[in-house]
C-alpha cells in the first residue's frame, strides 16, 4: 500500500504505524456526568465497518506527523488522506 | 457411518463404493431451539457438543459460505495451552485435554499430532518471563520445560545459535503442544453435529436479527427468516458485522493475518518452532512443505489478503531464526480475517439482547482454542451458566477493569 502523505507525496505503507480508528480523535468530555461510559465507549469499542473506515496512521519512520488515512477495508483502496492536525482542529479539539 | 482400519480394508476391496457424504444438505425449517450464525471451527464444535453432551439437537448452524470457508481452514494450525493469565490459561488446557481426546470422541482422524511446542527466548529478561509462564502452566495442569542452548541443540541443530543480536539462550518446551488438520477439525464436528440431527445450512447468510422488545426471536437469512430460542453467533472475524445488526459495538477490530507455505521438502523441523526476537513461527506439514508465518499486517481489514511489507518482515525472521530456509521457495501466501480484541483474550457470554450469545475475539489463536470453545459455549448455551474455565472471557470485561492482557499491550488491537 501507497499512502499518499499531504505533504511528502506517496510513502511506503510500512514506514507507518497504524494507531487504529480516527474517532478516538474525539476524546469525550471528563466533565460530564456520563464520562464514565463515555471514556469506556471512546478507548474500548469501535465500530469496525467493512468498507469506509478513517484511521490514524503515525508517520514513524518518516517525518513523524499523524495522518488520518480514509480507507476501503474490503480492498485496500485509499480515499483520502489529511494530516490529523487538520482533522482535530476542524473537530474542535 | 462410522471409520475404522476394518472399514478402510472392506472399500478398499469393494470399490470404495460405500463411502457417502459426511453430513446432508438440509433445507432450513421455519424454527429451532438454538440458531448458532458461522460455520467455523468453533460454530460447528458449539453444535457438535450441545448435541453429545447436553442433548440439544433441534439446532441449526447458518453459514454464509461454504463449511469452513474462514479461518478454520486458513491457518497454521498450531495447537497449544502455553498461556500465563488464570483467565485463559485452565481454558486452553481443556482445550489441550479435549484435542488429547477428540478423534476416538468423534470418530474421525484430524491428524492430531503432539509433536511439541518450543518458544526460543533469547535474553536473560525473556528466560525469566518464560520461567513464570512455565511455572503458571504448571499450576495450571499443563506441561512446560525449560531448555537451555544445549537442550535446543539437540532438538534444532540448525538455528542459528550464535546469532549475533538474537543468540538462543534456551526455550520453553510444551511436549504436549503440536499441529492438527484444520480442514478435517471442521468436517469431523460437522459430521458429529449431522449424525445427531443438527442442520447445517450452507449458503445461508444472516442479513439481520429478528429483535422485539429486547430480546432476539430468530434470524433473517438470504434462505428466508429462521425462527430460534436462542441466537449464537460465532463469526470470528465478521463478529462486529453480524452483530451491528443487532445493535452493538463491540470492543473489536477485524485484522488481517497472513500465513506462507513453501515448497516440499524432506522431513526437517518435526515440531513447531517460535522466534522469540521477531514474529516468526515454524512447522512442518506432513506432506513436507515449511508452514509459518509471524505478525499481523496491522492495519483493520476484511479483504483476507495481506501485503508485501509483512511477508519481507516474516521472511527475515526466518533468516534469522534459521539461515537454511533461504534455499526453500515460497509456494504460497494467503490471508484470513481475524477478530482482534482490546485485550487480546476471547470473549464468550450472553449480550444485552436477551437470548442473543457472543463467541468471539479470537485473534490470531483460536484454532487451538476450538474445542474448549465449543465446550464451554454450548455449556453457557445449555445450562444458561458460564463455564468455570472461560467465566473470565466476558463482553463487559473492559468496563469493570478485568481485562486479561497476556502482552500488557493496553486496549490497542494491532500489537496483541
Ligand atoms: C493465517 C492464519 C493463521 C492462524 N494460525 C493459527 C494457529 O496456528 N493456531 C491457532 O490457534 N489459531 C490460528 N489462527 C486463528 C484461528 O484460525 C481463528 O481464531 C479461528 O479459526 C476462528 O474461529 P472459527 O474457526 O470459528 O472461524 P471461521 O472459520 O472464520 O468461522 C466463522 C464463520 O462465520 C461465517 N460467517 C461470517 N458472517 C456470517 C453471516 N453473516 N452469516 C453466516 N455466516 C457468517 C464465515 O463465513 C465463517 O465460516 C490463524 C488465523 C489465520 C488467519
Amino acid at each position: 500500500m501507497l499512502i499518499p502523505h499531504p505533504l511528502l507525496g506517496p510513502r511506503d505503507a510500512a514506514e507507518f504505524t497504524v494507531m487504529g480508528d480516527a474517532s478516538l480523535i474525539d476524546r469525550p468530555d471528563p466533565q460530564s456526568d456520563d464520562a464514565a461510559r463515555a471514556f469506556h465507549d471512546h478507548v474500548y469499542l469501535r465500530d469496525n465497518p467493512a468498507g469506509v473506515h478513517r484511521e490514524l496512521w503515525f508517520h514513524e519512520h518518516g517525518d513523524r506527523s499523524w495522518l488520518v488515512v480514509t480507507r476501503n477495508t474490503l480492498t485496500h483502496e485509499i480515499l483520502e488522506v489529511r494530516l490529523a492536525r487538520d482533522v482535530a482542529l476542524e473537530h474542535g479539539r | 457411518m462410522s471409520f475404522s482400519a476394518f472399514r478402510i480394508l472392506a472399500e478398499a476391496l469393494t470399490g470404495h463404493g460405500g463411502w457417502k457424504p459426511m453430513w446432508r444438505e438440509p433445507e432450513p425449517q421455519a424454527r429451532y431451539d438454538i440458531v448458532i450464525i458461522g460455520g467455523g471451527g468453533h460454530g460447528l464444535a458449539t453444535a457438535y457438543y450441545l448435541a453429545k453432551e447436553h442433548g440439544l439437537t433441534n439446532i441449526a448452524v447458518v453459514e454464509k459460505g461454504w463449511l469452513g470457508s474462514g479461518n478454520i481452514g486458513r491457518n497454521t494450525t498450531i495447537i497449544r495451552s502455553n498461556y500465563m493469565l488464570p483467565g485463559n490459561e485452565p481454558f486452553y488446557e481443556l482445550s489441550m485435554r479435549l484435542w488429547e481426546g477428540l478423534e476416538q470422541d468423534f470418530n474421525y482422524n484430524a491428524m492430531v499430532s503432539q509433536r511439541g511446542v518450543l518458544n526460543l527466548c533469547h535474553s536473560d529478561a525473556q528466560r525469566d518471563a518464560y520461567v513464570r509462564r512455565g511455572n503458571a502452566m504448571i499450576m495450571a495442569g499443563a506441561d512446560a520445560e525449560l531448555l537451555d542452548t544445549d537442550g535446543v541443540r539437540a532438538m534444532y541443530p540448525f538455528l542459528d545459535f550464535a546469532n549475533a543480536r538474537f543468540p538462543v539462550k534456551g526455550g520453553l518446551l510444551q511436549r504436549r503442544g503440536g499441529t492438527a488438520r484444520h480442514d478435517a477439525v471442521a468436517w469431523g464436528y460437522a459430521r458429529g453435529a449431522d449424525m445427531r440431527g443438527v442442520d447445517i445450512l450452507q449458503n445461508c447468510e444472516v442479513t439481520g436479527f429478528l429483535i422485539e422488545d429486547g430480546q432476539c426471536n430468530g434470524v433473517e437469512t438470504t434462505r428466508g427468516t429462521i425462527r430460534a430460542g436462542k441466537v449464537a453467533s460465532c463469526a470470528a472475524g465478521s463478529s462486529s458485522r453480524v452483530l451491528e445488526k443487532a445493535g452493538l459495538r463491540l470492543p473489536i477490530e477485524s485484522h488481517v493475518l497472513q500465513a506462507f507455505v513453501s515448497e516440499g521438502l524432506k522431513p526437517v523441523i518435526d515440531g513447531v518452532i517460535t522466534f522469540g526476537a521477531g514474529h516468526f513461527y515454524i512447522s512442518q506439514s506432513d506432506k513436507g512443505g515449511l508452514v509459518f508465518g509471524g505478525d499481523i499486517d496491522g492495519y483493520n481489514s476484511y479483504a483476507q489478503r495481506g501485503n508485501l511489507p509483512v511477508i519481507e518482515d516474516v521472511c527475515e525472521g526466518g533468516m534469522a531464526l534459521m539461515p537454511a530456509i533461504g534455499r526453500a521457495r515460497l509456494l504460497r501466501a494467503w490471508g484470513g480475517v481475524m477478530d482482534m480484541s482490546m485485550d487480546g483474550s476471547p470473549i464468550i457470554d450472553r449480550t444485552p439482547v436477551n437470548n442473543l450469545f457472543i463467541n468471539a475475539g479470537w485473534c490470531y489463536g483460536g484454532f487451538k482454542a476450538t474445542p474448549a470453545s465449543g465446550w464451554c459455549y454450548a455449556h453457557l448455551l445449555a445450562t444458561g451458566k458460564p463455564h468455570p474455565v472461560a467465566a473470565q472471557m466476558r463482553l463487559d470485561r473492559f468496563e469493570r477493569g478485568l481485562a486479561i492482557d497476556e502482552k500488557g499491550a493496553g486496549p490497542q488491537p494491532n500489537l496483541h
